[in-house]
């Protein structure tokens, strides 16, 4: 007889199911690599041409290290509480999952809000993207960044709301993980782009 | 008897989250960037001596997050996860070292005509 036959079509099916969600967290992760390298190819462009001032101001004229501190603390605590809201999908608790996520979102959209902050500043003293290529090569590098979070809250705002009507289903589930692997990766970038672009910036390397 | 023909147990792709692991990751993150910062503003040490221990901060805590936060390295045998993992640092590694270097022996290059220049000018004096 077929040992398969021994298992029952919906176990069989249900197999089927979590087989197919763990491929597409697998996808996920090579697309989160691929964001690796897209970063990396700036942060190169960034290690460049961070000296090509072009008489304009260098980083460590233009850097508050500790406005950067207090961004850097809000994604970090926004990644921790990423990670509760994780370890609520996993005990199945809707409430918490809601309550963790929201609080992610709003220390993103202050993350999000003091860095549009820098760089209106930045703006308005004349020091935009078009001032020097070192400008220029930064603005790309924590716009790129910056886009990512505006992408990742927007995905957040929308999953919550999906996950109100619609509860923990499987598909949200899975969209749920996709969605804190993601926040986690952005946390991971802004490690480098802090301590390349602002303390070894302020170290005027 | 045929082993494929057994029914797939598929093992979850994560082992069971423990909520430690995020608050020692949580913690040591803080340490490490509060570190560097504090490092940094106080001048903790010579500019060069200080380079090397915030890059060697930022490693830390790279490590620390993918271990804590996004679970590499835990899953079960067939290991896709970190072997990609290793094959985007290497893509990264190429990106980055070659082109700064690229850009180095450029500029070493391009500088060489004034140079002489300056030598012309210096024998002529």
């Amino acid at each position: 007889m077929e040992p398969t036959l021994a298992v029952s079509s919906k176990a069989l099916r249900r197999q089927e199911v979590e087989e197919g969600q763990s491929k597409i967290l697998f996808g996920f992760w090579i697309y989160i690599m691929t964001d690796c390298v897209l970063f990396a190819s700036l942060f190169a462009t960034y290690a460049v041409l961070h000296n090509n001032t072009f008489g304009g101001p260098s980083g460590a004229q233009l850097f508050s290290l500790p406005y950067v501190l207090a961004e850097t603390m809000l994604l970090l605590t926004s990644s921790f509480s990423c990670g509760l809201a994780t370890i609520a999908l996993q005990n199945k608790s809707k409430a918490k999952v809601i309550g963790y996520f929201f609080l992610t979102f709003l220390l993103g959209l202050g993350f999000l809000a003091l860095e549009l902050r820098e760089f209106r500043h930045l703006v308005l003293i004349h020091d935009s993207w078009t001032r020097s290529g070192f400008l220029s090569s930064y603005f790309t590098l924590v716009g790129t960044h910056g886009l990512h979070i505006t992408i990742g809250l927007i995905w957040m705002a929308v999953m919550m709301i999906r996950v109100l009507k619609g509860g923990l289903g499987t598909y949200n589930v899975r969209r749920l993980k996709m969605l804190a692997i993601f926040w986690h990766f952005l946390d991971v970038i802004w490690i480098f782009i802090f301590t390349i672009v602002y303390l070894l910036g302020a170290l005027r390397v | 008897m045929n082993r494929d023909a057994q029914p797939l147990v598929i093992k979850h792709d994560e082992t069971k989250l423990k909520l430690s692991s995020y608050i020692i990751g949580f913690g040591l993150s803080l340490l490490l960037t509060l570190s560097a910062y504090l490092l940094v503003t106080h001048h903790g040490a010579s500019r060069n001596v200080l380079v090397g221990i915030v890059a060697f901060l930022a490693l830390c805590q790279f490590i620390t997050q993918t271990y804590f936060f996004l679970h590499l390295g835990t899953e079960s045998k067939p290991r896709w996860k970190i072997g990609i993992f290793f094959f985007m640092l290497g893509v990264v590694l190429i990106l980055v070292v070659g082109s700064l270097w690229i850009m180095y022996n450029l500029n070493y290059r391009v500088s060489i005509p004034q140079e002489l220049k300056y030598v012309k000018s210096q024998d002529d004096l």
